[in-house]
């Protein structure tokens, strides 16, 4: 069954990780990029075209764990232990990160501390969060209703792969939203940042896909087997489209497009990713409908999330709107 | 010990900690928001600029607090699974929803606005700025709602039956949400939170007055939070003492600890220990000071009535006595204390002393932290006394435990520790610095927008009057 509630609520927690990965991912990419900016007044510039969204964008993430606590109890009593030490060094970058936006306006003696405070933690984060992917993409060992797995069972060269890929992604989000949203020299800057990232990014794309055949050569037949062929056969032109338009983007210094062809790369692979996981929500054995709470749980929380969910997009987006445009130095959002 | 105890000791050290942190910024950022909006809708109504200075000075301060909040909570939504993975897997259908609409209802709620909140109000000007802040702070009240609604189900389970592979699943959502504890912890806690902040606000003005007498800022603040004091502290003793009440039919073991009975009173007359040591080794306390029968007629209001001791309980259901005896007594002492201060400050309001009284303001000062030691040390009693059970009765404490090794978990929990005192700490020096600075009574022009021009407000005649002294000094 495709329409149960279980299957309902894994498209709504996909849906809140998508949310988290590229919203917060901008963020994570400027934390990543930050020693790379200029001087002290683009690194607060950068901030402040950040500083009223990040911690609703933070959200999703609350929502994505909260969410899977809700209704796949199971799947989140297996993974949280799996993947201990990466949520625990996760959790600490993003307190690091996520203070700063405050404490580095509030000394002057320690401002330089809180800005590394704010690169590392938004670095060490996404690498926490790539290794993570790499780890359930090559699947979790179970036994029973727990994790039977060993504490560094996540740490292999594919995970590498993946916490790579992701890191130059998220700082590919990062300076094609600096791009958008500054001007004069912050924007060039972000441009010319942009261009190898972009490179990196399509190349570690395919990589990470090849590599994925490799580790677990069931999610070709997935790729491959009747009805999904057509869309694996689409999915490189897609990329390639995207490719362009980023690439044609950047080239004309564009202010929108390099950004938006960012998300749509990012999109895609996230689709990717869930045709090779589906039907499973934790590979290579627990399913999205053994790791379902039951239904009068998903039932409750659906009814909430029908109604709360379009809501949340829609002043979300306001507050978008609010703070649209390009930031100015003088804007000083604190 | 064996190593599965490390384990379970240590993953309940860690979660002890990182919410003994969290708590503390909520209890804060709840009743500061309120604060906030009241503010701000007296600054939109009486456009008195003393309520706009003060709204921003509060608002820098609740921004690097709220901060603070969002970082350690987010920690907590993930504990569950990294340390306690055995109740999330139970426990999951039943909380997790309620957690997710706290997510869903006042998380995004919170998140959403508070840009606007900190930084729109030139950019969607009055009205929508004020919608914004009213919804941050219900935002908070939404969160703590949910949150408490979720830990008193732990305390006093309803609603639920369990599965073939032992899960807990839910069979009645109302009667899960309003378990017989929630109302009475609800009641407690949100109050508790408006008096943690009233005691500070009250602090910070008290401090300002005595190095500056006369600031009109100071004295805003500091009779805003006498009010709060006089009228929520007897508010706060009453939902107490029901809380109480409540906790005696629902769990009675843990009333016997924070009682100190070991021994039951099958015929009523039990005594009140106002201090003695609990010594659950010998299940008896040393060098007690005790007013006969009121405790029975402070929890059963009877004298005769029945009320139980530890002893009554199978020893492996017992609480330990010795921690949440203190923990309780040192907060009702500090609710007694904050009623000393409340009346006292009435009284000097109605002889004209309230700013000028130097022993009330210093005496107020000391009271500035007491709030989040009361929170600290009622949650601690509330928790501890709940032991050896996660889920009251019905799952223990050592079944919840994540199959962790004892490493990951003391490694982590040392991580924690390091780094929470070093930028929490960082943080309160930050937030303690910006109260230290006055609240600057100058008016920018530009903040007050057109209608200080057309010359409604008090002040308008002189737009640089500094440090502006009260009316009658
Ligand atoms: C009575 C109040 C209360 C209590 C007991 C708790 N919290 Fe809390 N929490 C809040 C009241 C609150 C709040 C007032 O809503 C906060 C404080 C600052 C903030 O951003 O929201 C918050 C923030 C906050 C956040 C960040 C939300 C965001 O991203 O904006 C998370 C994930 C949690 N909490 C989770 C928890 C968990 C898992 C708890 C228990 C185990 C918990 N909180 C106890
Ligand atoms: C916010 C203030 C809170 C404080 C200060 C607090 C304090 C504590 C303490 C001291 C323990 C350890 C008890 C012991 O080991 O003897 C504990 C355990 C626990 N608390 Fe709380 N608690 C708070 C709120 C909550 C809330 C809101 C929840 C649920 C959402 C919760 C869930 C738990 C759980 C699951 C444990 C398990 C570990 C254990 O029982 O040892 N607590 N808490
Ligand atoms: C003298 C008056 C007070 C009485 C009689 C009282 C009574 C109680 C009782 C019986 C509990 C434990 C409930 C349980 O777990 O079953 C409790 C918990 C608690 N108390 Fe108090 N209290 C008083 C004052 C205060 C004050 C002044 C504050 C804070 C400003 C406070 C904050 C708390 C908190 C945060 C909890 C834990 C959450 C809860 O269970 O509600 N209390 N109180």
């Amino acid at each position: 069954m495709l329409f149960d509630l279980a299957h309902i609520w894994a498209a709504l927690i996909a849906f809140a990780v998508l949310a988290y990965v590229i919203l917060d991912g901008f963020d994570l990419g400027i934390g990543i990029l930050f020693p790379l900016l200029k001087n002290r007044q683009d690194r607060h510039l950068a901030m402040n075209t950040i500083a009223p969204v990040w911690d609703g964008n933070e959200t999703w993430l609350v929502l994505g764990g909260g969410g899977l606590f809700a209704v796949f109890p199971l799947a989140y009593a297996v993974v949280m232990p799996a993947l201990y030490p990466l949520i625990i060094v996760m959790l600490l970058g993003l307190i690091f990160r996520g203070v700063a936006f405050e404490f580095v306006h509030r000394t002057q003696r320690m401002q330089a501390f809180w800005e590394w405070g704010f690169a590392i933690g938004s670095t060490v984060a996404a690498v926490a969060q790539g290794l993570a992917l790499g780890a359930l993409v090559q699947g979790i060992a179970v036994e029973g209703r727990a994790f039977a797995g060993g504490t560094w069972d996540w740490l292999t060269p594919f995970s590498a792969l993946t916490a790579l890929a992701l890191v130059v992604g998220y700082a590919l989000l990062g300076a094609t939203w600096l791009n958008m949203k500054t001007e004069g020299a912050p924007q060039r800057r972000a441009l010319g940042l942009a261009v190898p990232l972009a490179v990196g990014f399509v190349g570690l794309i395919g990589a990470v896909s090849l590599a994925t055949i490799l580790v677990r050569p069931e999610y070709m037949q997935r790729w491959f087997d009747g009805p999904m062929l057509g869309v694996s056969l689409l999915m490189p032109v897609l990329v390639l489209g995207l490719a362009w338009a980023l690439w044609s983007g950047l080239r004309d210094a564009l202010s929108a497009r390099p950004f938006l062809a960012t998300l749509g790369l990012f999109v895609l692979s996230y689709i990717g990713l869930g045709i090779s996981f589906f039907p499973h929500i934790v590979p290579p054995a627990m399913t999205i409908a053994e790791a379902a709470a039951p239904d009068s749980s998903l039932r409750f929380l659906l009814v909430g999330a029908v109604v709360l969910i379009p809501m949340i997009l829609a002043y979300t987006a306001y507050s978008y709107w609010v703070f649209r445009g390009k930031v100015r130095p003088e804007d000083g959002y604190h | 010990m064996d190593f599965g105890q490390t384990a379970v000791d240590l993953a309940r050290f860690q979660f002890a900690f990182t919410i003994s942190a969290h708590i503390i910024f909520p209890a804060f950022s709840i009743g500061l928001a309120s604060f906030l909006a009241v503010l701000n809708a007296l600054w939109l109504w009486r456009r008195d600029p003393v309520y706009l200075r003060l709204f921003d000075y509060w608002k820098t301060i609740f921004a690097v607090v709220f901060g603070m909040g969002v970082v350690s909570g987010i920690v907590m939504s993930y504990q569950f699974g990294t340390n306690w993975s055995v109740f999330s897997d139970k426990v999951g259908p039943v909380i997790g929803p309620l957690m997710g609409y706290e997510v869903l209802s006042a998380f995004f709620l919170e998140a959403g606005f508070l840009g606007i909140m900190l930084f729109g109000r030139d950019r969607v000007g009055n009205g929508l700025h004020m919608a914004a802040t009213a919804i941050v702070a219900i935002g908070t009240l939404f969160s703590a709602f949910w949150i408490l609604s979720v830990n008193s189900w732990m305390q006093t389970p309803a609603g639920y039956s369990i599965n073939e592979v032992g899960q807990f699943v839910p069979e009645d959502w109302w009667a899960i949400v309003f378990n017989p504890s929630f109302p009475y912890r609800l009641v407690h806690m949100v109050l508790a939170a408006y008096l943690t902040t009233a005691f500070v606000v009250g602090a910070v003005g008290a401090w300002h007055l005595l190095r500056s007498p006369g600031s009109r800022g100071a004295a805003v603040m500091f009779s805003m939070a006498m009010w709060m004091a006089v009228i929520v502290t007897p508010m706060q003793i009453f939902a107490g003492d029901e809380h109480g009440i409540n906790t005696l039919e629902h769990q009675p073991a843990k009333i016997a600890a924070m009682e100190g009975h070991y021994e039951g009173h099958p015929d009523g007359g039990a005594p009140l220990i106002l201090f003695g040591i609990p010594d659950d080794a010998t299940g008896e306390v040393r060098w007690k000071v005790e007013i006969p029968y009121l405790s029975n007629l402070i929890l059963t209001h009877s004298l005769t009535k029945p009320l139980p001791g530890l002893n009554d309980f199978p020893p492996e259901d017992r609480p330990k006595a010795g921690l949440i005896f203190w923990t309780f007594r040192i907060m009702v002492a500090i609710g007694f204390a904050m009623l000393g201060i409340g009346l006292w400050a009435a009284w000097a309001r109605w002889k004209g002393r309230l700013y000028t009284d130097r022993w009330l303001h210093r005496a107020a000062l000391a009271m500035g932290p007491s709030g989040f030691l009361a929170v600290l040390c009622g949650w601690i009693t509330t928790e501890v006394g709940r032991q050896p059970f996660t889920v009251y009765g019905a799952l223990r404490t050592t079944d919840s435990v994540a199959p962790l090794a004892a490493e990951a978990v003391g490694a982590s929990l040392l991580a924690f520790i390091v780094v929470y005192f070093f930028v929490f700490g960082s943080g309160t020096f930050y937030v303690l610095r910006l109260m230290s600075k006055r609240p600057n009574d100058r008016v920018e022009v530009g903040e007050i927008g057109p209608t200080r021009a057309a010359g409604i407000t008090p002040i308008a005649g002189h737009p640089q009057l500094g440090e502006q002294m009260m009316p009658g000094e």
